[in-house]
């Protein structure tokens, strides 16, 4: 404020400028402004420095924030690692045909690739990520679901993490048992050997580490949604 | 020698903060430091897998987030607390002069009870836990917001905590270099001596109130 009263007038002028009010107030101006337009700058940044970052020998690039990383969520202590040749799915519940597939069974079926978005509920998203892998519907019409089985409940060999979808939902052709990601076998940091991918839905039902799909004949809330997340994880912009 | 009230010497240390201040201050060290430890495992990718744990990691850091502007908001209550945020407030001509000077340090230049390089990181950090708290609720509460301003929130998030990471380095590197500042936020008071070199304003504002 400028008005001073007349008493502490010298005073008020020997202190100065309320300048960190103003710094204040300009940090959030721009803390606003970022929240409004992040989005479209992060997507620029990525697409100007993404290919100068991967290829960095410095790797300095890596340390900033440009807006096109991956977090990787763990829910355990530790998860087990397991390779193509330990690894195992089972297909269980409500199915005519109970099925155990191993990575094999499941690169002899028919394989899907594209290139999708990954978005995280929270916000950070990674643009254009490449997947491949057998979709969902194949794994469905093989175990031939029972007529009461509406609902499908992902468990992760990690112990812990659940997640679910509707029968219907699940059908969708961008949902995937995803053996591949950015390229190549899908890591075990990002849910490796093998884990789900749904193009159109939240991250959090991309079980990591899958090692089961069980048909239910109603939906059961997974591990985010009895922690907040909405049961329905389709993404709505 | 006798010494009488009138020519006492001035005493050897004054007081610099007030008990209420350091709480403050210390309470807000530790929940900083707690976003900063947690963030880290929150964020980068080998720590997160290591550690696991997301969930409890994450609601240590968002309610040490929300409590971050707590210990400040109740120090507001204190005239001393209200009187430095003041005096934080205020950037002089001198303290412009400050800022451009390559020979800041060198005594010619009057500084206050706080220098400007002081006010700057104040304001700045201030700011910053106030954006970090924002963004922070918009991606913490996902229903609040579309997913573009949670995208935006996030991205906002990361530069801002990279920012305040600086920030936090460069007061600590200083406060390392100054054992005397140092003492003064343990203690409450400082030397007379150290005031002197670094606050003459200060000495002089307090002498001439006496």
């Amino acid at each position: 404020m400028t008005g001073a009263s007349p008493v502490d007038d010298h005073r008020s002028s020997a202190l100065g400028a309320p300048v960190g009010r103003r710094i204040v107030l300009g940090v959030l101006a721009a803390g606003a402004a970022g929240v409004l337009s992040g989005d479209a700058v992060s997507n620029a940044l990525a697409r100007v420095l993404g290919p100068l970052e991967a290829r960095d020998p410095t790797g300095l690039l890596a340390l900033f924030p440009l807006g096109d990383t991956f977090r990787f969520y763990s829910v355990t202590g530790s998860v087990p690692r397991r390779t193509a040749a330990t690894y195992r799915l089972s297909v269980s519940g409500l199915v005519a045909q109970p099925a155990v597939y191993t990575v094999a069974d499941l690169k002899a079926l028919p394989q899907t690739t594209f290139v999708r978005d990954f978005h995280c509920v929270t916000g950070w998203r990674v643009p254009e990520v490449h997947w491949a892998g057998v979709q969902l519907s194949e794994v469905l019409d093989r175990a031939q679901p029972l007529a009461s089985a509406t609902a499908i409940r992902f468990r992760s060999f990690d112990g812990t993490y659940t997640e679910n979808m509707t029968l219907e939902q699940a059908r969708r052709p961008d949902v995937i048992v995803a053996l591949q990601m950015l390229g190549k076998p899908v890591t075990h940091d990002h849910g490796g050997p093998v884990r789900m991918y749904a193009g159109s839905m939240y991250g959090y039902k991309s079980t990591k580490w899958l090692s089961g799909i069980e048909l239910l004949d109603h939906a059961e809330p997974g591990y985010w949604e009895t922690r907040g997340y909405p049961l329905n994880g389709i993404i709505q912009k | 020698m006798s010494v009488t009230p009138e020519s006492a010497p001035p005493q050897a240390t004054i007081a610099r903060y007030t008990h209420a201040e350091r709480i403050v201050h210390r309470l807000t060290a530790a929940l900083m430091i707690v976003c900063i430890l947690t963030a880290a495992v929150l964020y980068n990718g080998s720590l997160a897998i290591r550690i696991g744990h997301r969930r409890q990691i994450e609601l240590v850091h968002v309610y040490a987030g929300f409590a971050l502007p707590v210990p400040m908001l109740l120090g507001l209550a204190f005239a001393a607390y209200r009187d430095d945020v003041s005096r934080l407030n205020r950037f002089t001509r001198a303290d412009w002069r400050w800022l451009r000077s390559r020979s800041r340090r060198d005594g010619s230049i009057p500084i206050g009870k706080f220098n400007a390089g002081q006010k700057l990181n104040a304001n700045l950090t201030a700011g910053a836990i106030l954006v970090l708290l924002g963004t922070g609720v918009i991606m913490y509460f996902p229903d609040l917001t579309r997913l573009a301003w949670r995208t935006g929130a996030t991205f906002v998030h990361d530069w801002f905590a990279l920012a305040i990471g600086l920030l936090v380095l460069g007061h600590i590197y200083f406060a390392m270099k100054d054992r005397e500042a140092r003492r003064g936020m343990r203690t409450g008071r400082v030397s007379r001596a150290w005031a002197r070199n670094e606050h003459p304003e200060w000495v002089d504002e307090l002498d001439s109130s006496r």
